[in-house]
């Protein structure tokens, strides 16, 4: 015992162990800051903003954005110059395709060149029929301002809506204006182009493109109540 | 006209490495009419000839962390890019396509003419733990970590689609390297160097030295002075090794342009790879 005392003293002050400790508590150091700086980073990164609209056939949020690769190949290949890549000032994770459609809605090509662009299939390439596209849902979010519901018959939100009669439909009812057509969305067959929000006549549109999660009520297994 | 023809041939290597990053740049650019532009994209997945589909193996890399299941055009990519670097040599990325490249090299080069000492010491092996952190910070955010950072795909999304605000980033890199600390992005900190680095580690194409008199008597040294990474050269000038086997070297030539006794060369060593394999 009094023999192997000095010996363990001796291995405790070896310089290169001290050394080699100390090392591998800085890189401990070095990666735990490093993670928590970037988890928050992560964290803290503005989500996509509601009138931001991924191209046609996009994975929704989550998957999209571990399966995107930033390449801008839909961008490139859309005929309208309709998508953007986010920059960091833009309402989109960076990197990420978008478009605004009060800017430029998308004219739903039958071809869908953005999705045969894509290689990482973040556009998703079995939507091969372009009116099964879900870039969001119309949705006529202004009463007090819709011409149509002050009893003038503007339409053009029906008019211009690229599968007419059916995404969007005017639906007559009685009020005491008189007989009014009130535009409706049918929420299965709209694809949220945005051509409606693009063309409605009001300086700011009444009827908007939604993400599906925002623009929809879900009735529960009750007609009424939450669950 | 000699004069002239001895400053290229001193420079044949920066020359050729300089057209050849800028016409990748370019492709990506110039709009050519009646056909439109060579390549499509940018470097994280490209288009080629309206053909050739490649992308980038260490963001796919990043994707696959992040949960993402990979697409088979997006594989066949990384699979062609994957297998060129890990053949030839990996950083040649570093040295002869990566547009960071050129911007780090400014740096480099007015550090030089203005003069600046002050360096901050950086690990070199910082930018395999950058490399393992973006791994594993995609793996927990399930988001392509890196790609929210990387300066390198930042710089074809600024300059293509001419917005600002992303250009900060690249002006604080370009700073940083200029008076913080020498080469400190792409020898010390840029993940994407680290794992085409790691991807080439035994790649065929080697900066090979060949004994001569002068490199022999006088020893200069000045490939080592110029080398982006000098650690990789020095076994070969202490007579270690006969060739540069570090994955570090980016084959950048630049040590090819220096050296005047003609000691150095570019080999594809295909031998090399017979005989390891004939030793085993």
């Amino acid at each position: 015992m009094a023999k192997d005392k000095p010996q363990n003293i001796a291995n405790l002050e070896d310089p290169a162990k001290r050394e080699t400790f100390r090392n591998m508590f800085k890189k401990f150091g070095v990666v735990l800051v490093g993670s928590i700086v970037g988890q928050s980073m992560i964290l803290s990164r503005s989500a996509r903003a509601a009138e931001a609209l991924r191209p046609p056939g996009a994975l929704p949020d989550l998957e999209f954005d571990s399966s995107c690769i930033r390449c801008g190949l839909c961008v490139e290949d859309c005929p309208y110059d309709i998508l953007k890549l986010a920059s960091w000032a833009d309402p989109a994770p960076q990197g990420t395709p978008y478009f605004v459609a009060r800017e430029e809605p998308c004219r739903m090509c039958k071809d869908i060149p953005c999705v045969k662009a894509c290689p990482t299939g973040a556009l998703d390439r079995h939507m091969t029929d372009i009116k099964k596209a879900d870039m969001g849902v119309a949705v006529l979010v202004d009463h007090e301002t819709c011409l149509n519901y002050k009893g003038m018959t503007c339409s053009i939100c029906w008019r211009v809506c690229p599968i007419r009669d059916e995404a969007i439909t005017l639906e007559p009812i009685k009020s005491e204006k008189g007989r009014l057509l009130i535009p409706t969305v049918h929420s299965d067959t709209c694809t949220g182009c945005g051509t409606c929000e693009k063309h409605c006549v009001l300086s700011e549109a009444a009827i908007r493109v939604l993400p599906r999660e925002l623009g929809l009520g879900l009735s529960g297994r009750n007609a009424v109540g939450r669950s | 006209m000699l004069r002239i023809g001895r400053s290229l041939y001193r420079h044949r290597w920066l020359l050729t490495r300089r057209t050849v990053q800028i016409a990748i740049l370019l492709a990506f650019i110039v709009h050519i009419p009646s056909y439109g532009k060579i390549a499509e994209g940018n470097l994280s997945s490209s288009l080629w000839f309206g053909e050739l589909k490649l992308t980038d193996p260490f963001i796919l890399l990043q994707s696959f962390f992040a949960g993402s299941s990979i697409a088979m055009p997006a594989l066949i990519g990384a699979l062609i890019i994957g297998s060129f670097y890990a053949f030839f040599a990996g950083r040649l990325y570093c040295s002869w396509v990566c547009p960071i490249n050129l911007l780090t090299d400014l740096a480099y080069w007015l550090r030089k003419k203005l003069n600046i000492k002050g360096n901050m010491s950086l690990s070199r092996s910082l930018r395999l733990w950058v490399l393992a952190l973006a791994l594993a910070l995609s793996f927990l955010g399930g988001t392509l970590a890196w790609e929210m950072i990387n300066p390198i795909t930042r710089f074809q999304r600024e300059l293509i689609w001419f917005s600002f605000s992303g250009a900060m980033l690249l002006g604080a890199l370009f700073l940083f390297d200029l008076f913080v600390s020498r080469r400190a992005w792409c020898g010390h900190l840029c993940p994407v160097g680290a794992f085409y680095g790691l991807l080439g580690r035994y790649g065929r194409l080697k900066v090979t030295a060949t004994p001569t008199e002068g490199c022999d008597s006088n020893g200069c040294s000045r490939c080592v002075a110029v080398c982006p990474e000098p650690h990789v050269l020095a076994p070969v000038v202490s007579k270690q090794t006969k060739s540069v086997t570090s994955g570090d070297c980016t084959r950048c030539g630049a040590c090819l342009d220096e050296c005047h006794e003609g000691s150095l060369s570019m080999k594809l060593d295909l031998v090399g790879m017979v005989t390891r394999k004939a030793g085993n």
